[in-house]
């Protein structure tokens, strides 16, 4: 009676371990990926593309890639031997001007001050919980103008730097963050008017902001190239970069409009039943109930609009403007470079994804933030 | 009420107006206005005084004069000879040819990405995922550069491309395809191919009545289909293949014969198709998502299989949250299309926008064209869409 098994009274049996396949690694494939011959065929066929993509991609990219110690395309070649892997060299040997554009080397620490500056900001904006926001908010509102006066220069002591000398990430960030700033209180002036019942104010907002929305930001670009200045008094001489900052913050003007627009229409009537009641005028209840409420919902889809403003700066490159990309793009038409288009679309593609990407995670993240109220 | 006491007071002083909700609103809309009128006002004056200084006519008479630039792409007879308008309007069928073969090809990678993005299976969803997130975030102009690059540089020259399937050249001056060029009878199979697509209309009507008063399935998708590509098969067999068909062939450094497409519509249809269905394929999973699991469960209940469950169930439903996303997307390539000029894909914008505003200096009148196209075109569409979304609204009771 060795083998005599154990007895256990009813619902007393220790738990056993599931039937080896139904947990585990393997159970998981047989249910994601080998659930049907179909599936298992697309799980082959979406392996297949990943083997056929990635492994030459990485190759290309770094292993068999040259980053220094080669000044034209030719050395690059020469070093990569049979190997032809990308030639990151230009990169490299052009990076202050991919960053500060033909900013003067010797003035460069104010951009690079700028930048911190910026960073600052953000920091401040971002972080949440931070003590003493007051003096905080009033720097992050100082900052931005700091870096203006550091920038542009001419005051101060600082030598001027005419703005066709700016370019790089430098011009990117400028047009992208202008272009978000200071559109931010356009646009809520547009949304507001939009929803007006004053017809004559809903009317000129509706036309602005649909035809902005209606033509190519290139189009709008063209016009500042070319159009503004027979609009100017006669005479007054407007920078192109201050003319595109103009075009660039409308754009972004009307798009933002249309999205405070939606957050303004979230919002419940009896909000503005009850600011009413409450005996709020106007103003005040927007500025204490109503935008408040509105521009909450309203935060994902702005920062949606960045990133698509962001990316749309490339634009600028069209009508002569350097970015990143004219950057680029004058370094690939010399002689030394001729022929690296590829490595550099991939190199200012790698920049864009990582700011983009970054903020859409950003704005996913604020969105579950924000959904306070009941679902 | 406060209109009922100054009746009764009789004391209308300049407070008691601007105090009054609505008298208020009248002197704002007047102010408003007035500062509008003069802005306007202040630009007009200043471009005609501008105009008047530098000595620029304006008029619409440019578009007469011969354009003097050859165009690499046109739908219609065009040479160098002939007027800016007509250049104009070879720019502008293509950009709405490039457009309606982008929103096709884009609808068909969104549709596709967005249900594989949902599906369970694992790789394929997160590549989809990887292939949404990487166009996404980065920009359009630089993807239409990239792919113009790729086709340029690694495509052969015409001299040393073989021929990828019997008469089919991909070099990096375009694609060359034999061309069908119909000879005389070939009205009646287009006639035919009418009578197809009626015929076979006619029979999904009968189709869904059966249907409807037997619960009998009649293939009506199997006799459309054959109908509708067999009739017109049918009658060019018997007039005897009316079609000659023009083979691309080496002569000199490039191809002759054949019909080509050329390397900048491919690149720029390549580029807004990826991106734009990068955008459709969120929209689609955000629809798809949108639709309550109860509708799945409920189906699976009915014994409705699983694709069907898809097709006759969640994907009706999901259409009225994705149309209207789905319509911008579509007016976003529209308009993106105008990137053309960054690779000389002679568009509305390159063409009247580009080279004809460069030649005769018409800034004013080239890009009031250009834009009022554009707007004219995001009118009619957004137009349409009001027209769909009352008709697809939810009827709640």
């Amino acid at each position: 009676m060795s083998t005599e098994t154990k007895k256990y009274s009813i619902g007393m049996h220790p738990a056993l371990p599931p039937p080896s396949g139904t947990v585990g690694p393997v159970r998981w494939m047989r249910d994601n990926l080998f659930s049907s011959t179909s599936n298992t065929l697309l799980t082959l066929i979406g392996l297949y593309l990943v083997y056929i993509i990635v492994p030459p991609f990485i190759e290309w990219a770094f292993i068999d890639s040259v980053i220094f110690g080669a000044e034209s395309r030719k050395e690059c070649l020469k070093i990569m031997g049979d190997d032809r892997g990308a030639c990151w060299s230009f990169v490299y040997k052009r990076w202050g001007q991919f960053v500060y554009g033909f900013y003067p080397v010797e003035e460069r620490w104010r951009v690079n001050v700028g930048f911190i500056l910026a960073a600052l900001t953000i920091a401040i904006v971002l972080i949440e919980n931070l003590r003493a926001k007051k003096p905080l908010i009033i720097a992050a509102l100082a900052f931005p103008i700091i870096s203006f006066f550091l920038v542009t220069g001419g005051s101060f002591g600082l030598a001027e730097v005419p703005t066709n000398k700016w370019g790089g990430i430098l011009l990117t960030l400028i047009v992208g963050f202008t272009g978000i700033f200071v559109s931010l209180p356009i646009s809520i002036m547009l949304a507001l008017s939009r929803i007006s019942k004053l017809p004559i104010f809903s009317f000129f907002a509706t036309i602005f902001i649909e035809f902005i929305r209606g033509v190519p930001l290139i189009t709008l670009l063209f016009i500042a190239s070319t159009l503004l200045s027979y609009f100017l008094p006669p005479g007054s001489n407007f920078d192109l970069l201050l003319r595109v900052l103009i075009m660039v913050t409308l754009f972004s003007a009307a798009y933002i409009a249309e999205v405070i627009r939606g957050g303004l229409a979230a919002i419940p009537t009896g909000q503005y039943e009850a600011a009413d009641a409450l005996g709020l005028s106007y103003w005040q209840s927007m500025r204490l109930i109503i935008l408040p409420q509105a521009l909450k919902i309203s935060i994902p889809g702005i920062v949606g609009s960045f990133i698509g403003l962001f990316k749309d700066t490339t634009l600028v490159v069209i009508i002569g403007l350097l970015d990143p990309l004219g950057i680029g793009m004058a370094a690939i038409s010399t002689t030394e470079w001729a022929g690296l288009s590829t490595e550099l679309y991939v190199f200012i593609g790698l920049f864009f994804f990582i700011f983009c990407f970054s903020m859409s995670r950003y704005s996913l993240h604020l969105e579950k933030k924000l959904h306070t109220g009941h679902k | 009420m406060s209109g009922i006491q100054i009746q009764e007071k009789k004391t209308v002083t300049l407070g008691s107006i601007w105090r009054d909700k609505k008298s208020r609103g009248v002197i704002l809309q007047i102010i408003a206005v007035i500062g509008i009128l003069l802005f306007l006002g202040n630009i007009f004056s200043n471009t005609v005084e501008n105009l008047d200084r530098l000595g620029v006519k304006v008029g619409f008479d440019f578009l007469d004069e011969p354009a003097n630039y050859d165009i690499n792409q046109t739908l219609i007879d065009y040479d160098s000879s002939d007027s800016h308008f007509k250049a104009g309007v070879v720019g502008l069928l293509n950009t709405l040819l490039v457009a309606a073969c982008g929103i096709v090809v884009a609808t068909i990678f969104g549709f596709t990405a967005g249900v594989l993005r949902l599906s369970n299976n694992f790789v394929l969803s997160r590549l989809m995922q990887v292939y949404v997130e990487l166009t996404r975030n980065i920009p359009v102009l630089l993807q239409i550069l990239l792919w113009h690059g790729i086709i340029i540089h690694s495509l052969p020259v015409p001299k040393k491309a073989e021929a990828f399937v019997e008469g089919v050249f991909l070099t990096n001056r375009g694609v060359f395809l034999p061309q069908p060029i119909p000879q005389e009878g070939f009205g009646w199979v287009w006639i035919a191919l009418f009578l197809g697509i009626v015929i076979a209309i006619a029979f999904k009507r009968y189709a869904n009545k059966i249907q409807i008063e037997t619960g009998k399935l009649l293939p009506a998708i199997w006799v459309g289909v054959s109908v509708v590509i067999g009739l017109p098969l049918i009658v060019f067999l018997l007039l005897g293949t009316p079609v000659e068909i023009s083979y691309p062939a080496l002569k000199g450094f490039n191809f002759k014969g054949g019909f080509v497409v050329k390397p900048e519509f491919m690149a720029l249809w390549f580029a807004l198709s990826i991106y734009t269905g990068a955008f459709i394929a969120e929209i689609v999973r955000a629809g798809i998502q949108s639709v309550d699991h109860g509708q799945t469960e409920a189906a699976h209940a009915l014994g409705i299989r699983p694709n069907f469950t898809m097709r006759l169930v969640v994907i009706p439903q999901a259409m009225r949250v994705i149309i209207p996303p789905l319509i911008s997307q579509y007016l976003n390539l529209t308009k993106n299309s105008s990137l053309a000029i960054a690779i000389g894909y002679m568009d509305l914008v390159a063409t009247i926008g580009g080279i004809s505003l460069n030649q005769t200096g018409r800034a004013l009148e080239s890009m009031g064209i250009v834009l009022s196209v554009y707007l004219f075109i995001s009118i009619v569409i957004s137009l349409l869409m009001n027209i769909y979304n009352k008709r697809v609204a939810l009827v709640s009771r």
